[in-house]
């Protein structure tokens, strides 16, 4: 296994480096403008969590990461570095060199992962032979290693098992096992434990979170629920429209998240002690990402909107160390120097 | 123009009483040995006085859905009975048509709930339709839900399904279930497939409906903090059988049954400075065809000892109408008392 030390100080080069990425599909109707900017930094063994309603492109940004979205209708334009590689550049035969080794994908359903007609010990050790070119043997050692890795009682008859043959917690695992088996650096998860039941999440959610510590590899976790992301993430990005418009270390952001569209989705969040409460809601619906308004995304929602909202995209500007928001309104230029609060 | 149905034996009497409810899947594959069933539903007791929502909760196959269709007399019971305002249903009682326009339901899947063919007004006036209301009433009737669940009429009464939007969707299945004027409400994950943002809009929608049409709700969730928003009374289930029920505040504040706790402590911590560092259990609930014997928990359960095995737990009073099925409980009672 790979044992980098675990994250205490940010590596001098971060592990992720995405600058600018922009992604649009041509659909027959118009043109999707799915990813709108975003801007990245992910250091060795840190954890971040892109959080969002549906359609503000998390998944979209986690492929880009990956280079997994559909090639022919997909334009995307920026700067990716991931380990010291530009992605951007890469061809087919170095793709195939970097998802496995370098990053591999979780996803909400481990079938759409997993072969239905290969067994569990068979796919992870076949992945293993195909990057690293060890022994069969040897790799079937190896993916009954991970099994016991990824907690799987009576992993070595596990081996075995056929992915239906799994429970829904198991079958989590398994994937998690098949995404670990050529060590990767960066592990991304699209809301992995979205469809697990509330007593089988936290047990993933805690996996997650050892074997991020244990491996340091870097994780991005897409996540459409703060509760979530309070139990695995060191850093939150929240994304509307395809922009992230607010980031900051996981405690600020619960504790005094500062972009209206954050405090809004934060404030219409259930949660324990609402109750007999009415909740706060937000009036509208998302942009529609095939004509994007030309100034900020939420300005035609929000309550804070001033004339000059709607006019240019507002930057994400820094209000506190490590604290961004891309709102000028409620974070004015003059307070932007460090403030203790 | 359809009525409401009146109320018959006064505010003391629960709308609905589930008696021994039990429904059990046969397994057609299994021809060879005796027959195996899936016991989805085992021998339930509960009601749902006027005016209270109840929460239903439970992990995934654990019997909710199973129960609410039994409760709408949508899949005939392997046992059991459903009472409504202290009549029986069926043969005898009340006829299923009148039960029908007084208990109506709303299921998670917004889509596939409505005719991709109909119009929304259509959709909505067609049950008012069916029981004899003439069109023009019928739509201004529809038009009036569109109101009250947020729509304009003007701008949403002629789109289709597909031309609305998940929580839209939600909304128009809702002022559908409203239509005949019923008394009961089942809404099995109404919320579950909603952004964050709209799941607030349509709970807050929910609460102002229940009080602007005197309804009575039965609320199904798999999520904790929704149920406990919503609820007056929450019924805890685990593989077909009912581990605890009890008022919300005290339910939540003091859950007796191990699978309650263990299902309450795995909520999120929402401070990632006192994060968790067990899971409150291990594994995945087990398989409903042959649960364990005794209680059905046992085999995740940290407190389990032989008699947990060798016998199904009785129903204990904790606190006035606060109940758990488990043996822990009702030792532990016998304990203080002596
Ligand atoms: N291959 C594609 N072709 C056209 N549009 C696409 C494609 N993939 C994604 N999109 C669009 O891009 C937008 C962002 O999608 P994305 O899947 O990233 O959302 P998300 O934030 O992950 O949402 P969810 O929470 O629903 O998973 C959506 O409007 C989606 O319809
Ligand atoms: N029509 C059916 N035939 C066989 N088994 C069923 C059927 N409907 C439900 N079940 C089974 O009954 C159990 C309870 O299901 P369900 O009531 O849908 O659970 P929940 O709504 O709590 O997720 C599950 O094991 C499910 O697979
Ligand atoms: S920039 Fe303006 S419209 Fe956008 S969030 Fe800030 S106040 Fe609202
Ligand atoms: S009856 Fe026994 S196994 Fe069941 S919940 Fe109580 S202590 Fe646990
Ligand atoms: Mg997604
Ligand atoms: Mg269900």
């Amino acid at each position: 296994m790979n044992m980098a030390s675990p994250a205490t100080a940010a590596s001098p080069t971060p592990l992720v480096r995405a600058r600018d990425l922009c992604v649009s599909f041509a659909t027959p109707r118009a043109t999707v403008n799915a990813v709108n900017g975003v801007n990245l930094d992910l250091a060795q063994g840190e954890s971040l969590c892109i959080l969002g309603e549906s359609g503000s492109g998390k998944s979209v940004t986690l492929r880009a990461l990956m280079r997994l979205n559909p090639p022919k209708r997909t334009v995307v334009t920026g700067e990716l570095n991931v380990a010291n590689q530009d992605v951007m550049q890469m061809t087919q035969a170095q793709l195939s060199q970097y998802r496995g080794p370098v990053v591999s994908m979780i996803f909400q359903e481990p079938l759409s992962a997993l072969d239905p007609v290969f067994t569990i010990g068979h796919q992870i050790a076949e992945a293993i032979v195909r990057h690293e070119g060890i022994s069969r043997k040897a790799a079937r050692a190896r993916a009954l290693s991970l099994l016991e890795l990824v907690q799987i009682p009576s992993a070595a008859r596990r081996l075995g098992a056929y992915p239906h043959e799994l429970s829904g917690g198991l079958r989590q695992r398994a994937m998690i096992a098949m995404a670990l088996s050529c060590n990767p650096r960066l592990l991304l998860a699209d809301e992995p434990t979205t469809a697990l039941d509330a007593t089988v999440q936290i047990q993933i959610l805690l996996l997650l979170r050892k074997l991020q510590r244990e491996l340091g590899m870097g994780v991005i976790f897409v996540t459409h629920d703060i509760g979530v992301a309070s139990e695995v993430a060191d850093r939150v990005a929240v994304m509307y429209g395809g922009r992230v418009v607010e980031e900051a270390p996981v405690e600020i952001l619960i504790r005094s998240p500062r972009h209206p569209y954050t405090s809004g989705l934060l404030g219409a969040t259930v949660h324990a002690g609402t109750r007999g409460t009415r909740l706060t809601t937000i009036p509208g619906a998302p942009p529609d990402l095939a004509e994007l308004p030309a100034g900020c995304a939420f300005a035609p929602r929000c309550t804070r909107a001033e004339p000059g909202c709607h006019k240019a995209v507002p930057p994400l500007l820094e209000v506190t160390a490590g604290h961004h928001v891309r709102c000028p309104v409620v974070c004015p230029a003059r307070i932007q120097a460090p403030i203790n609060v | 123009m359809i009525e409401r149905m009146p109320d018959r034996g006064g505010p003391q009497q629960p709308l609905l009483i589930a008696r021994g409810l039990t429904k059990h899947f046969p397994l057609s594959k299994s021809l060879m040995r005796r027959r195996e069933v899936v016991q989805a539903v085992d021998n339930i007791d509960f009601s749902v006085m006027k005016g209270e929502t109840l929460g239903i909760v439970g992990e995934s196959g654990c019997g909710k859905s199973t129960a609410s269709r039994l409760i709408m007399q949508l899949i005939e019971p392997t046992s059991g009975e459903v009472i409504f305002d202290g009549e029986s249903i069926g043969r005898s009682g009340l006829s299923l048509k009148k039960y029908r326009r007084q208990v109506q339901m709303v299921f998670q899947d917004s889509y596939s709930s409505l005719n991709p063919r109909l119009t929304i007004e259509e959709s909505i006036s067609y049950a008012p339709m069916v029981h004899g209301v003439p069109k023009s009433k019928a739509i201004s009737r529809t038009h009036e839900l569109l109101e009250a669940v947020g729509l304009a009429p003007s701008q949403y009464a002629r789109r289709y399904p597909h031309e609305l939007s998940g929580g839209q969707r939600q909304r128009i299945n809702i002022a559908r279930a409203l239509a005949l004027h019923p008394r009961l409400i089942v809404l099995d994950e109404p919320v579950s497939a909603l952004d964050k943002s709209v799941e607030a809009q349509v709970l807050n929608l929910l609460i102002d409906l229940k009080k602007q049409f005197d309804l009575t709700y039965i609320f199904i969730s798999h999520d904790l903090n929704v149920v406990e928003h919503v609820a007056d009374r929450v019924l805890v289930m685990y593989l077909g059988k009912i581990a605890e029920i009890g008022p919300v505040d005290s339910l939540f504040s003091d859950p007796a049954h191990p699978y309650t706790q263990a299902l309450l402590d795995s909520r999120p911590s929402m401070d990632p400075s006192r994060r968790r560092t067990e899971p409150p259990l291990f594994g995945d609930p087990p398989n409903p065809i042959n649960p364990p014997s005794g209680c059905r928990f046992r085999t995740r359960c940290r407190k389990a000892w032989g008699l947990c095995a060798e016998q199904p737990p009785p129903f204990h009073q904790i606190k006035p109408n606060h109940s758990a099925s488990c043996h822990a409980v009702a030792l532990e009672a016998e304990r203080v008392s002596e």
